[in-house]
């Protein structure tokens, strides 16, 4: 059992790797401010967990695993909340400048 | 190993934002490239906490996330602010 969790922590680091390089690379490469966002925001949640849950399997039973919850769960608050507003002002600015 | 090289990944991640940052043609790509930097760098926090066995570094990433997310909110907020004055200055 013990051999298993450095396999998982360091599978997920992986993935979490991968998804962010993924989402920057959308951001740097898209052509429009609406797909960039999109880019941005698909991978940002998924690989931010993904990142933090393998710190947590390395971190064992301790304070640090309360914090890195503590990280994870107001990232996940913030990103949505941050995407939307971000999308919100966009259109807006896009809707105006029709005009 | 895993560690350095995720370290190593979110270092590029951060310069690729940056580039979109500087080249953004609207000030929203720029907002949204400042905004995945900062995230980026919470995580480049936390895996440089556990890299150097150094786990108080985990505090600095906490207050690190709240700082961005309310930067963000608030430049928003001020563009949108900015328009409407210009708005009703164009219009008087």
């Amino acid at each position: 059992m013990s051999d298993v969790i450095p396999f998982i922590s360091t599978a997920l680091l992986c993935f979490g790797c991968f998804f962010i390089f993924t989402g920057a690379l959308g951001v740097l490469r898209f052509p429009d401010t609406l797909s960039r966002m999109h880019a941005a925001g698909v991978t940002e949640t998924l690989a931010t967990t993904a990142l933090l849950v393998g710190l947590m399997l390395l971190a064992g039973w301790s304070l640090v695993l309360l914090k890195l919850c503590m990280i994870l769960l107001f990232l996940l608050f913030t990103s949505p909340t941050a995407s939307y507003a971000l999308a919100k002002a966009t259109w807006r600015h896009q809707q105006k400048s029709e005009k | 190993m895993m560690l350095a090289a995720t370290a190593i990944t979110l270092l590029v991640v951060m310069a690729m934002a940056i580039a979109r940052a500087i080249a953004g043609p609207t000030v929203f790509d720029r907002v949204l490239a400042v905004n995945l930097f900062g995230t980026k760098t919470v995580l480049l926090i936390a895996v440089l906490g556990f890299l150097f066995g150094r786990p108080e570094f985990l505090d600095i990433a906490l207050v690190y996330a709240l700082m961005n997310f309310i930067s963000v909110i608030a430049l928003l907020r001020y563009f949108e602010h900015v328009e409407k004055l210009e708005q009703g200055g164009s219009s008087q």
